[in-house]
Parts: structure tokens; sequence; C-alpha cells
């Protein structure tokens, strides 16, 4: 029984580090939350298991001698039994109220309503996630994919809204997850407590590429957060050198902008994700690669070889077509 | 082993009627079958009200007249039904015989009187989840109702032949049983499919 | 009186007026079935059909495990190529409705099929033909299923098929139709199976067998029936309800037109939460089985088990919202079904310290079911703890959809149903074959079970902890679950080993086992009254019980009653609580129309996918195999 043991310890040593989408990494007072009372749980759990396993362990001498009749009884040792038996049964009803009764307090914690600083609409597809940052003066909401942004020490509220079928909104260093529904809007709220970069992903299977649907929250300093959200408003940058300017030229003139989005341009397409600041993304393809002028190009010529089955068709272009549309992509920040 | 004989059963008879017989408990279990798949039938139905904001949708309620005969005539049914279970368990096979006659004439009339029910029902399956709901209830049920005239209707040509006897008394029985579960699980359905969408 | 009447009144030869070996022979040659193919096919006997079922499972059983093997080959590396997305959805997909419609509840129920009447005393299950009916039902169910993957048809949305994804606009084309349809071929046998169960248990009880008497196998298999016949309808709902969706243009789960996604998971979670127990009760007869017998003592706490049974039967229809803590519904509502979920464990492990206390005041005898139910214990106990913390709301919300679950419900599934069927497995295939399976390569095929499974599976709950969501077929380098998901591999590797060497052993042993004897543990319960295997009509004549464990009870000479017909299928039909004999009900005779309302009824299934007037003219069809299979054959079976 003893190897076992050890390498539980060694697994577990394993898991507390290099983590970059653990619960039991947390960064927010929720996820702290959580992570106290799954060790309670495991801590109480465990020693029961421990205390059963002992039980059936000494259980397993023979005190019967052989050949004695299967149906006789000592009464006076059938009645410990039935008192041990039955305070072993109150005792487990009495673990379950105070597992019951921590869990309840928590959950009330975890759901509470506090006034929210950022407004985040998550419209969640196979197999991106768009995020529409929601504001009261209506020229300051904007749209942005895979990747948001939110302020250090401040309420932040995520509504969760379903385009195609049903997909579930995990970071778990930041808050446990709740599913994005077609039909019905669900939300979830957390506060960050210190910087960083989160990595989430889409916990409900949805399809081809659920594997691949990942995201990421960077949490900064609130004066980081509003240049960030600054630049975000802002319209595209016009191109600065003539190599992302043919990009440019050739992103518009190819069918690109059915499908995507680069404000202060024509493109105005609505299917795919926005792409006004792309380049300034920590990653590309929902969190399947590292964002770079290589990997940009390496997408657009083989989505299906990235992502098989993924919405994206394939667009014939050559080589000057698509270094330069990826230069002018990678400038997009 | 060795054995001893504590018991001689020889003068048992060989059917018997109600929870005697094995065959009442089996029609008792399809009957609790196909009663948990009418609750959740109506489990949905109600689900799908409480979903909605209104109800029922994009459709006027549905004429309550056919369903309305129809309960009064089922209602009106589980007199003669009974008859005929008296019937078979006394035996009588000339009164077996009148009474599944007169109830495979209530079959008939039913199913006739269920299909003006689905000419009235003013809302397509395929229109949206109101329509959907109500076809499928009124559907389940009429799946009973034809199955039920089924058994009646083979029972009775049963007894006009030899095998008139015995156990088929036993059967007779039995499916007078199924009836009143017929009748019995209509009632829920008719509140739900007729005076939901008026009340609701 | 008719001249077929008169021929039977002068031959109504009774077992009082025979004994011995001449009353064996007549009984057998009543009660038998016919050789070759016509025989196979018109059978009504439980033992053979039992028989069947209990093969067919496990070669589903394994096909599923294949399965499982190719996604954790698949697994073992991070970004492996070794299968892509799409055969890898419809892997774990097959794996997962595999494992629990075509394993998972029909192997219990083909325990119980098989073992039932022998335990009650009675010489076939009720309602034989029905039986027959079921087993060909489910057969053609599990074909379907499977040609369906072969053909690339077979369904990739998961084993609980969620709409909108399952939904007809975002599955097009047969594959979901196929899982839809499958369900109901074996929900229709499985409901068949229970209603037997069930009338089997009440009403052909051997005389004497007062409730308080009936095996615990039994008790956990009728309680099973149970739940099977209010949980199983729901499923049969919610596919159809899907069927609906996809075929003739319903909007039950759109919610477009009015419709709820949720809708489907409430009908389909009503059913599944209860059909985790369905997979779990009848192990725990088993358990008592093996435990009773190998501890050499009666069974602790009876009326304690039992209770414990009837509690988590009910409580089991109160559960199933925790599969759906993350879909937004009122926290308030969400709390209740923490506390029943939670509160199960108080009846299961009321069983447990039962078990235990058995085991304690006996001579335990360390025989392969045993060890098999030692190992039970550990993984079990271990996979219902786990439990306890996933009814956690908050907690859930970490690690719901996660390979923490995954973790969790195969140490419940295998822990607590797979490892007591091998043991059960090893109990009574003496009983079945006449021969015993080997004591040495079933210490080896458990220990590499245990090791193999915990290997694979403890590791889970950690790649879970670390973030590895469910259901993906890949997973990125700097996700750093390379490591845990190749311990994970060679477990499962160990696990299907064991399973290799599990069927070595029963293919070796059925030629060249040792010979059993009627009662080689020297257990108690009535099945070991009989030979092994046992003649057709099971018992010379009907045992008649004085305790709940006749042969301990009864050392010298089983009491038995008399006065059945020799020449006519006879059994006894008792009253439901002191079984006392009533009736002597006529038994069916071998039939072929069982088979075809099975043709009729599984040609109805897979046409009404394509078109749905297929019902019409396919229940029409199967009407006529009915009247058949109704329609009297004369004397034998009415008249008595």
């Amino acid at each position: 029984m003893r190897r076992p043991a050890t390498i539980l310890v060694l697994l577990l040593a394993l898991a507390g580090c290099n983590t970059i989408q653990s619960p039991l990494d947390p960064a927010s007072p929720q996820a702290h939350d959580l992570n106290r009372l799954f060790w309670i749980f495991v801590a109480v759990l465990g020693a029961i298991w421990l205390a059963v396993m002992v039980a059936l362990a000494v259980a397993l001498r023979a005190p019967r001698p052989a050949g004695a009749d299967p149906l006789a009884t000592d009464r006076g040792r059938d009645r410990r039994f039935g008192i041990v038996i039955t305070g072993l049964a109150v005792a487990t009803g009495v673990m379950v109220l105070v597992l019951t009764g921590l869990s309840y307090a928590a959950q009330r914690r975890l759901f509470a309503v506090e006034e929210e600083a950022v407004t985040i609409r998550v419209m969640g597809q196979q197999w991106w996630w768009q995020f529409t940052y929601e504001d009261v003066d209506a020229s300051r909401t904007f749209i942005t994919a895979n990747e948001f942004h939110v302020p250090v020490g401040k309420p932040v509220k995520v509504k969760l809204n379903a385009v195609d079928v049903i997909h579930s909104f995990w970071v778990p260093s930041l808050m446990g997850k709740q599913d994005l529904i077609p039909g019905r809007e669900n939300d979830i709220r957390f506060v960050a407590e210190r910087p960083g970069v989160y990595r989430g992903q889409c916990a409900e299977f949805c399809g081809l590429q659920h594997a691949h649907m990942g995201l990421l929250v960077v949490v900064e300093a609130p004066e980081d957060f509003e240049r960030w959200r600054e630049a975000q408003i802002s319209a595209a940058q016009p191109p600065t050198d003539s190599e992302r300017q043919k990009g440019l030229e050739a992103f518009l003139s190819k069918p690109c902008v059915m499908c995507h989005t680069v404000r202060g341009t024509p493109a105005g397409g609505r299917t795919g994700p926005d792409l006004t600041h792309v380049g300034g993304r920590l990653t590309l393809a929902a969190g399947t690669l590292p964002m770079s002028r290589g990997n940009l190009a390496a997408w657009i010529v083989d989505p299906h070889g990235i992502k098989p089955g993924v919405n994206m068709p394939l667009i014939k272009l050559d080589p000057d077509e698509l270094n330069s549309i990826a230069a002018y992509l990678e400038g997009l920040k | 082993m060795r054995q001893r004989a504590v018991a001689d059963l020889s003068s048992l008879p060989t059917y018997g009627f109600g929870p005697k017989s094995p065959m009442w408990w089996g029609t008792l279990g399809f009957c609790a079958v196909e009663g948990m798949g009418f609750a959740l039938a109506a489990g949905s139905y109600l689900y799908l009200v409480h979903v909605n904001p209104q109800w029922p949708l994009s459709a006027p309620p549905p004429d309550h007249w056919p369903g309305t005969v129809l309960t009064l005539l089922l209602l009106f049914s589980l007199w003669p039904n009974a008859v005929a279970d008296r019937s078979a368990r006394r035996q009588n096979l000339w009164a077996v015989r009148r009474d599944l006659y007169i109830m495979s004439v209530i079959g008939v009339l039913a199913v006739a009187i269920r299909l003006y029910e689905f000419a009235g029902l003013h809302v397509k399956w395929d229109q949206n989840a109101y329509g959907s709901i109500t076809w499928i209830l009124l559907g389940l049920h009429a799946t009973h109702l034809i199955t039920d005239l089924g058994d009646t209707l083979v029972l009775l040509v049963l007894m006009f032949t030899r095998h008139a006897t015995g156990k088929r008394f036993s059967d007779v029985s039995d499916n007078a049983f199924y009836w009143y579960f017929v009748v019995a699980s209509w009632i829920p359905l008719y509140l739900l499919i007729y005076w939901v969408p008026r009340w609701a | 009186m008719s001249a077929t009447a008169a021929t039977n009144e002068a031959s109504d030869l009774r077992d009082t007026a025979l004994d011995g070996p001449e009353l064996r022979v007549r009984l057998s040659k009543t009660w038998g079935t016919e050789s070759g193919l016509w025989g196979a096919l018109t059978t009504v006997d439980h033992k053979i059909i039992g028989r069947r079922y209990l093969i067919t499972t496990f070669v589903f059983l394994f096909l599923a495990g294949l399965a499982a093997v190719a996604m954790r080959l698949q697994l073992a590396q991070p970004e492996s190529k070794l299968i892509g997305p799409d055969l890898y959805n419809q892997l774990f997909t097959m794996h997962g409705t595999t494992m629990m419609f075509l394993f998972g509840v029909p192997v219990g129920e083909a325990f119980a099929v098989y073992l039932v009447p022998l335990m009650v005393g009675t010489r076939n299950i009720a309602f034989p033909r029905l039986n027959a009916f079921s087993y060909w039902v489910f057969l053609f169910g599990g074909l379907f299923l499977w040609i369906s993957f072969f053909l690339n048809i077979g369904p990739d949305v998961g084993w609980f098929a969620y709409v909108p994804l399952s939904g007809p606009e975002f599955s097009p084309g047969k594959r979901a139709d196929t899982w839809a349809q499958m369900i109901t071929f074996t929900e229709v046998a499985g409901l068949a199976v229970a209603i037997e169960i069930v009338v089997t248990v009440l009403k052909q009880r051997a005389p004497g067998m007062t409730l308080d008497r009936i095996p615990l196998f039994v008790w956990a298999v009728f309680i099973n029936s149970l739940v099977i016949i209010f949980a199983l309808p729901a499923v049969v709902v919610a596919s159809s309800f899907l069927i609906m969706d996809r075929l003739i243009g319903t909007h039950l789960f759109n919610p477009a037109e009015g419709g709820d996604a949720l809708l489907f998971q409430h009908l389909f979670w009503f059913f599944g939460h209860p059909e985790v127990y369905i997979i779990f009760l009848p192990a725990t007869g088993m358990v008592s089985a093996i435990v009773v017998t190998f501890a050499r003592r009666q069974a602790f706490g009876y009326l304690a088990l039992v209770l414990s049974l009837i509690a988590v039967a009910f409580l089991s229809f109160g559960l199933w919202v925790h599969h759906m803590f993350t879909t937004g519904l009122p926290q308030l509502g969400y709390a209740f079904f923490t506390a029943s979920s939670m509160l199960i464990a108080v009846p299961n492990g009321l069983q447990i310290f039962c078990w235990i206390a058995t085991l304690w005041d006996g001579r335990p005898d360390f025989k392969t079911p045993l060890l098999f139910v030692l190992g039970f214990f550990f993984i079990f106990v271990a996979g219902g703890l786990s439990g306890v913390l996933l009814a956690s709301v908050p907690l859930d919300t970490q690690v719901h959809d996660t390979y923490f679950v995954v973790a969790h419900f195969h140490y419940v599934l295998i822990g607590g149903a797979v490892f007591p069927i091998l043991g059960a497995i090893y109990y009574w295939f003496p009983k079945f074959t006449g021969r015993m399976l080997s004591e040495r390569l079933g210490r080896w095929h458990f220990w590499l079970a245990f090791v193999g499974f915990n290997v694979a599976f403890f590791a889970m709950h950690i790649s879970g902890l670390m973030g590895m969501p469910r259901r993906v077929y890949t997973y990125t380098a700097e996700m750093n679950w390379g490591a845990l998901n190749l311990v994970s591999t060679i477990g499962a590797l160990m696990l299907a080993a064991s399973f290799a060497l599990f069927l070595f052993n029963i293919l070796r042993s059925m030629r060249v086992g040792a010979i059993a004897g009627d009662n080689p543990w020297g257990a108690g319960t009535l099945e070991w009254a009989t030979a092994s295997p046992p003649p057709p009509h099971n018992f010379d004549r009907i045992p008649f019980v004085t305790s709940r464990e006749p042969l301990w009870a009864e050392r010298d000479s089983l009491p038995v009653v008399t006065g059945l017909r020799v020449d006519n299928r006879e059994l006894i039909a008792s009253t439901v609580t002191e079984a006392r004999a009533e009736l002597r009900e006529p038994s069916p005779e071998p039939s072929i129309w069982p088979f075809l309302a099975a043709i009729a009824t599984g040609i109805t299934f897979v046409a009404s996918i394509f078109s749905p007037w297929a019902v019409v003219w396919g229940g029409a069809l199967v009407a006529i195999t009915l009247i058949g299979w109704f329609w009297p054959k004369g004397s034998k079976e009415d008249e008595g």
C-alpha cells in the first residue's frame, strides 16, 4: 500500500508547478475560496477512505474457527456491531450535513453580486470566442476575440451567450466554469487579484475542434488596462511601410473581408473573429498557436491542417500575397 | 442432495384472475412503463409552458369539442369495461363475446374521434415547440388507443374459436385492466392539451 | 370435452409418480431445447438466453475497451497525429455509449436472467418468450450501432448527445440518428427484462420463500428492475424527441421556436443518474452473495442491506441536476441537489459497513471472487467519496467536464460494477459451465487489473486538476499534461492485458477446468442445490424454503413440494409476500415468434430513421408477429 502513496505525493508535486490552467493556482478571491474548499474536502474524504480501508484490513483476520456453522450468530457481538454501524451511519449523515453546509456557504459567496466595473459579453461559437466590451457610452464599446484584458482588483462581469451549440467558459485560476447555452444568457463574476496571463478553455464538448478552443485573460494594472482599452477602441492603424500596404490591399481584395472585420477599413464581415488588433494578441486560433508572422502565414495557408474541420475556408494565395497579408496582420497591434 | 416431500400441490388450479395471475402483474408493469412515459411527456409540456413568456405559441387553443366528446365516451366506457371484466371472471362465454363486441365498437369510435382531434388542433407539429409537444401528447395516447383496440379485436376473434376456454378469460380480464389505464392516462392529457392553453 | 383434452387427462403425469433419474430424464425432455439452429432461434430457456446475454455483453465490453485503448494511444503524447478529431469523437462516443447501454445495464440483467429463477426456486423466468424477444432486440440494437460505426455513419456527439450539437442543424446526416435509435432498441429490451424480473420475484418464488428469505442478490436485481421501469422511459422520451426534431421538424429543443436545449438535459439526466445506479445495484447483489459465501457467515444486517437498496433506488431519482450545475439554473435549487447527492452516501455507506461486519465476524477465504470484492471496496469507496466532492456546486464548477470527473466515474463504475462482475464470473462460472476457472490465473488477472486500473485512472484526478478538459482529442505540449497522460495510457494497457488474460482463463477452463459439482463453494442459496450446469427444468422438484440460506439450514435433505406435471411445462405461482403456492402456472413452449417479432421491430426502428412512414407499415408488421406470438397453440399451454 505504500507505493501508491509515494506516487501520489510526487504527482501532486508535479501538479503544483508548471500549471498554466489549474484551479489549484488561484489568482482571484473566488478561485482561492474554491481552492481552500477543495483541500478541506480532500482532507475529510481522504481520511474517511483511509478509515474504511483500515477497518476492512482488520476485518480480514479470521475470528471464526474453521467449520463453524455459518448460520450461528453471537447475539452480544451482533448487538455491538449494530451499535457501531448505527453510529457510523449517523456519523456519515453528520459528515454530509457539514460538507453540504460548507459547500452552500461557499456557493453563496461565489455567486454573490457586486457592482461590476467592467462588463464583457461573450459569444461562444465553433470554435472561438468573441468578446464585446460593453459601455454606457456606445461609442466606447468594442469587439475583440479569443483574448481579453481586465484591470487588477476591479469586479468583472462576463455575460455568456452561445451562437450555435453549448460551450463552457472556464478560466480556472479566476473562477469556476459556466455554460454558454443557445437561448439563454448566463454570467460569471470575478475579481482578479494579481497581474498575469491566465489560460482558459472551452469545457463543454462542442464538435470537431473542441480541443482547440482556448482563451487568454490578461490581468494588468488599471493604468495599463486603460491604455489597452483606448487602443482597442481606436480603429486600425494605417500601414506604415510598403509591404504592409500591399498586404492591406491584398487582404481587401480577397474573400477575407466576407468574414472578418478590421475597423478603419472597408472589411466588415461578422462571421469570423474581429482582426482590428489581432497582431497585439498573444496567441492565434483560440489559443492554439503563439502569435507571430510565421504562424499567421501558416494559419492562413492551411487552417485545416492545424484545426481540422474549422469553419475558415482555404483561400488560395500566392507566396507574395501571403507574406504581405501576414505582415499587415502582425502590424495590427 | 436428498429430498423430502413436505407438500403436494397436485390440486392447484392452472389459472387465476387479477393479482393471482402473473400476466396481471406483467400488465401492471407495462402500465408503469407507459405511465412514466406519459408523465415525462406531460412534464415536458409543462416545462415548455414555463420557459415561454406566453402560451400557446402563435396559434389559437385547439377546438375542445372532439376531445371533450372523446373524454365523455371514454368515461362512459368504464361501465361496459367493468362488465366485461366481471363476465370474464365468471367465465361466461356469451357475455364475454357481447362485451368484447361492445368494447370493440367503442374502440373504433374512439379512434375515429381521435382523428377529428388531430384535425382541430390548429397548429402543425413542425410549426413551433407548442405544436410539437401537443401533437406528441395526442399521438402518444393515440398509439395506446390503437393497440388496445387491436388487442380487444384479437380477443374477440379468439372467443369464437376453440381456444375460448380457461386462461383466455384471464386474458380478457387483463385487457379490461389495461383499458382502465388507457382511460386514466387520458384525463391529465385532455386537461393539458385543451385547457392549459386556455388557462395559461 | 374435446379430444385433446381427453388425451391430456389420460397423460396427466405428475412428479409424485416418478423419482430419481427417470424424473430428471422426463422433465429434461419436456423442458429441453432442440439442438441446432431451430432450437437456438426458438428457445425460451432463461439459462440459454442468460448465457447469450452474458457473452454478448462481454463482446461489447471488449469492443468498447478497444475503442478506449485507441483513445489512450492518441492521448499518450501531446499533439499526436495518430487519430484525428472526427474519428476520436466517434471513438469516445462509441466507448461511452457501448459501455453504458450495451454492457453496463445488460450485464446486470444477464446475471439476473440466468440466476434469479434458480435462486427463487422456479423453473423459468416469467414471460419466457418476451425474454427471448428482448435478447434479439438487444443484439440487433448493438449490431446496428457498431455496423453503423464501421460504415462511417456511427455517432460522434458523445454518449449523452447534447442538443443543439446533436440536433438537425449541427449534426446533419444519419450519425446522431443511429445513436438515438439504438437507444430505443436497447431500452425496449431492458424494460422487457425488468418486467420479467419483477414478476418472477413477486409471483414465482418457491413456496416458503417469504420476503425476508429472499437472497440479497435477488433483492438487488428486483429493486434494480423497478428503477429501470421508472428511469428508462426518460431516455426513450429524450431520444425520441431528438429523432423527431431531426427527422420530422419538431422544435422541442429549438430555442428559436419556443423549445429549450436544457429540456433535453433534464430528460436525459433524469434517466442518466438512475442509470449509473442501475449499473451499480446488481453489483451490490453480487458483492453480498460473494461476501456471504467467502466469509462463510450469513449476511450481517440483512434488513439494513435491503432498506439501503430501497433508499438508494428512491434517492437516485432525486440527484439528476448535479449533472447540470454549470448550466445557470437557480442556485437555491442547486443546493437541494447538493444535499441529496451527498445524502446517498448514507445508504451506500451502510451497505459497506454491513459487508465489512460480515467479513469481520466470518472466516474469509481468499479465493478469486473475494479478491475482486476487496478490489471493489478499495476502488469504489474512493470513487464514491470523490463523488461527494463533485456534489458540491462550487467545487463542481472547477472540476466538471475535466478529467477529474472521468477519474471519478471510472472509479465508481469499474470499481463499483466491473470488479464485482468479474468476481461474479469467477463465482458463478462453475454453475454456468460445470467447470472451475483457474485460481492461479485468476490471481494474476486480479492483480494486473487492480494495478493497471489505479495507474490509469488515479493520474486522471490530477490531470483534471491541472486543467485538462474532457473529450479533447489532443492537447499542446505547453499544457504539461503529457507525462500524466502517458502514465494513464500505460495503466490502460495493463488493464487491457488483464482482460486478455481473463479471456484466456475462460477459454482454457471451458476445456480443461476442474469439474465443479453442484456446490463447489459450499454456498447456501438455491442455485447451488441443482447440477452444474442445471438441467433445463432447473429443479427435479420445486424446493420448499425454510431459511434465507436454504442449503446451510437444511444440511441433510432438501424439503420439496410435489404435484407438478412432468409432461407439460408447469411451474408454481405463489403469493407476493408469503409465497404460498396458488397456481400451477403453465410455462410457454419454444416459439419462433419472438425472433420474428424482433426482426419486425428491428426493421421498423432502422427504417424509421430514413422515413417516418416506416413507423406505420413497420408497426403493422410487428402487430402481425405479435398476433402470431399470442395466438394459442392448443391444449398444452392453456387447458392445463
